[in-house]
């Protein structure tokens, strides 16, 4: 397992991993909505936890298909599925690699890029919190998309349509947190919604992905 | 012992699907057209609402089988999966642009009410919300049935997507509540509703509603006898080859 993990950690850092991709993408999304909605600091500060959630969740999106496709390309997957490692254990070592190189990032970029949109000095904290909380759901189920569509030559567009409806109780939740934390209201409700569907996911998805996973390798 | 299962054997299925389908299609049709003009023609204009109250008789049928769809896709993802029944997965298939259009006829007729009663074409109300979040979903599983040649992988993947599916459609249906209940316009449309209205409407309703469940019965079957055919001529032709 740890070897598992250690492996992809050092593909997804290494020249032609990816790393760093999604945190600019991340980047360049937060930098645009101004140019989109106009530069006034007080449309912004309201907006900000709204835009900081979506454009975490398209940069964890973005590199979803990397999770399994290029094992599956180099023929690494079948090995994976053959090893005496269980395959749902195998698919949550995937999602916590994924986490690892794409959403931890983003959660630390993220007070930064609240700058750029004038986040309230309050929202600052809860920011963090939630996206910490709520970007582990976002890996678990991408790596289902990802194991759904592995089989699938250039899936990365349906992989967007099947994921993206999964995520709404993940945004709705998380991006609350955030919208209460900046507004000074109390967090509680939503944090603890956000947390039982991040706990609910993680317990239970990897048993759907390792399934379809399955599937595709039949 | 006559089992039910017998049913999933798909000449059996053929054989009597053949009898029957032309019944429900004709008494889906006739209870259409009853309802239809009893609810348009011959019921009241509501005191408040006028006329437009009448979209009731299409609302609300097709918003309940968008729903039923999806549950009746679950009810064959789930026996697929358990026990292998290919014209079980030939339903869901089918069955899932029915349930699609229904969702966007309730979207539509709930849009063309909204413009002259809500003064908009469309709120983020909750009810609103999560009929739209249903129809990605619907879409996403038609896609996925679309992308892959393999029938049986196919059929596997989108079972296991539409259990998933259900999960987070229930899941977004609660958290949309949780998000926006502000404006609490949906409750005109609520299942409560139904008990309140006037007998006058509600029994062209019952009608109504009955004609869309024998009209969404007539069309799956229908596509699932289809989806059998092509499958043998597939079958077949593939043993041309062989030969």
């Amino acid at each position: 397992m740890k070897a598992l993990l250690v492996r992809d950690l050092k593909l997804a850092v290494r020249a032609g991993g990816g790393f760093g991709l999604g945190l600019a993408f991340f980047l360049i999304v937060v930098v645009l909505v101004p140019f989109a909605v106009g530069p006034e600091t007080a449309l912004l500060t309201r907006i900000a936890p709204g835009i900081l959630w979506i454009g975490a969740l398209l940069a964890c999106l973005l590199s979803l298909d990397r999770i399994l496709a290029l094992d599956r390309e180099d023929g690494s997957l079948d090995l994976i599925a053959t090893a005496p490692l269980p395959l749902e254990a195998a698919v949550s070592v995937k999602a916590l690699a994924h986490w690892l190189t794409t959403g931890l990032p983003l959660v630390i970029a993220a007070p930064v890029l609240g700058v750029l949109l004038n986040l309230r000095g309050e929202g600052y904290g809860w920011l963090v919190v939630s996206l910490a909380i709520g970007t582990p759901a976002l890996s678990v189920i991408g790596t289902f998309g990802a194991a759904l569509t592995v089989g699938i030559k250039r899936g990365g567009l349906l992989l967007s349509l099947l994921v993206l409806p999964l995520y709404v109780p993940v945004l709705i939740f998380g991006a609350e947190v955030a919208r209460r934390g900046a507004e000074g209201l109390s967090v509680a409700t939503p944090l603890a919604l956000l947390g039982a569907v991040t706990c609910g996911t993680i317990a239970l998805l990897p048993f759907a992905s390792a399934a379809v996973l399955r599937v595709n390798l039949r | 012992m006559a089992s039910i299962w017998e049913y999933a054997n798909p000449r059996k299925f053929m054989s009597v699907t053949d009898r029957v389908l032309p019944w429900i299609a004709g008494l889906s049709a006739i209870a259409l057209v009853a309802g239809l003009a009893w609810g348009f023609f011959l019921t009241p204009d509501d005191y408040r609402q006028g006329s437009t109250v009448k979209i009731i008789y299409l609302h609300v049928p097709a918003a309940l089988m968008a729903i039923n769809g999806w549950l009746m896709m679950l009810a064959a993802s789930l026996v697929w999966l358990v026990r292998r029944h290919h014209v079980s997965a030939l339903a869901a298939r089918a069955a899932a642009p029915v349930g699609a259009v229904m969702t966007v006829i309730a979207l539509l007729t709930g849009a063309i009410w909204g413009q002259p009663m809500w003064g908009t074409w469309w709120a983020w109300d909750p009810r609103l919300t999560s009929f739209l979040i249903l129809f990605l979903f619907y879409l996403g599983y038609i896609a996925l049935w679309a992308a892959i040649e393999d029938g049986d992988t196919a059929a596997d993947l989108t079972s296991v997507l539409c259990l998933v599916g259900s999960v987070f459609a229930l899941l977004s249906r609660y958290a949309v509540n949780f998000w926006n209940q502000g404006l609490h316009q949906g409750a005109s449309l609520s299942l409560d509703k139904e008990e309140n209205v006037a007998d006058v409407f509600y029994f062209p309703l019952l009608l109504c509603i009955a004609g869309f469940v024998l009209f969404f019965l007539a069309l799956v079957l229908l596509r699932t006898r289809t989806e059998i055919r092509a499958r043998r001529m597939r079958a077949l032709m593939a043993r041309e080859r062989m030969a």
